[in-house]
């Protein structure tokens, strides 16, 4: 009897991963199977170098670089802005902080990735972009500026809070070597400490940036929906989540080339993440190599 | 062994007041009624001691009786403890070290450390030696170069290591890594060197090369060593002190402590009848 029981948890618990897994391969074979369809109307060259994304347009470009740019764009901003603020949090938590200081001002920062991203997009929409319109005059209502910023404030936790796992994990005796040589905290943090932590910071990095580049709500309300090949942050763009969100809400014909277009973007969206992901899972096995 | 002893001791940097020279000479390090309290445990309870330059001095006793806390009061290395408080001056070469204005970087310049786990900088092993020169920010490349092989060789590692200075510290073997971070603790040259139970990590061969290396560096240096094995303490010091319950029981010549120690305790414990 008890055999039959723990056979019975063992199945159900392997089935429950078994999901798991389906749901992926499910998704990745719908991806694929509609990107196909979709590239066996469009050539593949052209969808790489034409420079206008006008599929919904009667005169139609399938160009995915005024996408890429307006992802890549509002990223690049949102990194830029929370790679700075992000690590001068995690050294201090973690080489200067109090202990107490620390335990209770994580989770709080950890807060700021749970607040719903629907939040943000106005933030930045209703807040930020105005009070940026008075510094820059020229700045247009939706922007990937404001949106950039935005993003930045909530990714900084993925970059604050991993980072300060990992130089929370090297190891005290590194900085009791260093002390002993007569350096001091700052020399200590910047010379010993994140350089050994390097790897989990990088991986931190990454795994920020994917979730910048996937991120959805906040740009499609406060980025705009102008796919633009431009690098100036002060006009509408539009970001390859973005579009996805407005073919999807819009009245397109299932089983259309319009209606295909959201999964050759979003492959494209998938191989990015991808990419960085399985780069951060190198990266982090490495490290692992390294203290063990 | 090719070991290299041409320099004299340096001028102390912080030795900038009053410095009474005879007593320099003899007295590298004076204690006066330290008593160290970790919240409301007192694990030092009032010691006196002098230390003589050029010598080894053995801290043994049991564990827990304070000898690894009495050593660290030497290079304040307590002071990162969240509940260390101490009272008492410690002078070396005549300055109280735990003076509002002393600067503790400074003072580890001048007292180095090795630890009981050898602990090099995830770097390279040239750099792990360099560090110490790189944070004072020296940047004359040649002596750099200089004095790290001079170090690595003052720790008879350089023949080992000299065709792969680039190759990470800790792609070392144990021994090897305890003398690099012996090697980069010599390269900034301090006067003394604290050594926290330097051997107990490793393989008696080495044990035996580290305490030659020991014998070798009293010529220049003050060795002070906290040690758990009673033969070390009796083949490399000139003088040992047993430590127990934080109170410092007998201090004198090694010979004497291990063949003629005054006090019951002290011979209780280098005979292995307790502790």
């Amino acid at each position: 009897m008890r055999k039959i029981k723990e056979l019975i948890i063992e199945k159900s618990l392997l089935s429950s991963a078994l999901v798991t897994i389906a749901v992926t391969l499910g998704i990745i074979l719908v991806l694929a199977i509609e990107a196909f369809r979709f590239f066996s109307e469009v050539s593949i060259f052209d969808f790489f170098t034409d420079t206008q994304w006008t599929p919904l347009f009667t005169e139609k470009h399938f160009g995915i670089l005024p996408l890429l740019s307006g992802t890549l764009l509002t990223s690049f901003i949102a990194i830029a802005f929370a790679l700075p603020i992000g690590l001068s949090i995690s050294i201090y938590l973690s080489e200067y902080a109090p202990k107490a200081f620390r335990k209770s001002v994580k989770p709080l920062l950890e807060l700021l990735a749970a607040v719903p991203t629907v939040v943000y997009g106005f933030f930045a929409l209703v807040v930020v972009t105005p009070f940026l319109q008075e510094i820059i005059p020229n700045l247009s209502g939706f922007n990937s500026l404001s949106a950039g910023i935005v993003m930045g404030i909530m990714i900084i936790p993925y970059i604050s809070s991993l980072s300060e796992d990992a130089l929370h994990a090297v190891p005290d005796s590194l900085r009791e070597a260093s002390f002993g040589m007569g350096s001091t905290k700052f020399q200590t943090a910047f010379k010993v400490i994140v350089p050994a932590a390097s790897s989990g910071i990088i991986v931190s990095i990454i795994l920020a940036i994917s979730r910048a580049i996937g991120e959805t709500m906040i740009v499609a309300i406060a980025a705009g929906q102008q796919p633009r090949l431009t690098l100036d942050p002060t006009v509408p763009i539009e970001t390859i989540t973005a579009y996805i969100v407005q073919v999807s809400l819009g009245d397109v014909q299932h089983g259309s080339l319009e209606y295909r277009t959201i999964f050759a973007a979003g492959i494209t969206l998938f191989v990015f993440t991808f990419l960085l992901n399985t780069l951060s899972y190198r990266i982090r096995k490495k490290f692992q190599e390294k203290y063990e | 062994m090719e070991i290299i002893m041409e320099k004299p001791i340096k001028e102390p940097k912080i030795l900038d007041s009053v410095i009474d020279t005879s007593l320099k000479k003899t007295h590298k390090i004076a204690v006066n009624g330290a008593k160290v309290w970790y919240g409301d445990f007192e694990a030092i309870k009032g010691i006196d001691m002098t230390i003589k330059a050029n010598t080894v001095t053995a801290f043994i006793g049991p564990s827990g009786c304070g000898k690894s806390t009495f050593l660290r009061l030497f290079n304040r290395m307590n002071d990162y403890v969240d509940s260390f408080r101490m009272e008492g001056k410690i002078k070396i070469d005549g300055n109280n070290i735990y003076k509002k204005k002393v600067n503790v970087e400074e003072l580890r310049k001048e007292v180095g450390m090795v630890f009981q786990k050898p602990n090099p900088f995830p770097k390279s092993i040239f750099e792990n030696v360099a560090y110490g020169l790189k944070i004072q920010g020296i940047k004359d490349k040649k002596f750099i170069n200089d004095r790290v092989e001079k170090a690595l060789r003052q720790a008879d590692l350089w023949d080992e290591v000299k065709n792969d200075l680039k190759k990470s510290g800790l792609a070392l073997s144990g021994g090897q890594q305890q003398r690099l971070c012996i090697a980069r603790t010599l390269a900034v040259e301090p006067s003394i060197i604290l050594m926290d139970e330097p051997t107990s990590a490793l393989d008696p061969i080495s044990t035996a090369k580290i305490e030659q290396l020991i014998f070798e560096l009293k010529k220049k240096y003050t060795i002070v060593i906290v040690t758990h094995n009673m033969q070390q303490a009796s083949r490399i010091s000139d003088y040992t002190a047993f430590f127990y319950m934080g109170e410092l029981i007998e201090y004198d010549k090694t010979k004497i402590i291990f063949t003629n120690p005054s006090i019951k305790q002290t011979e209780n414990y280098i005979t292995g009848r307790f502790g």
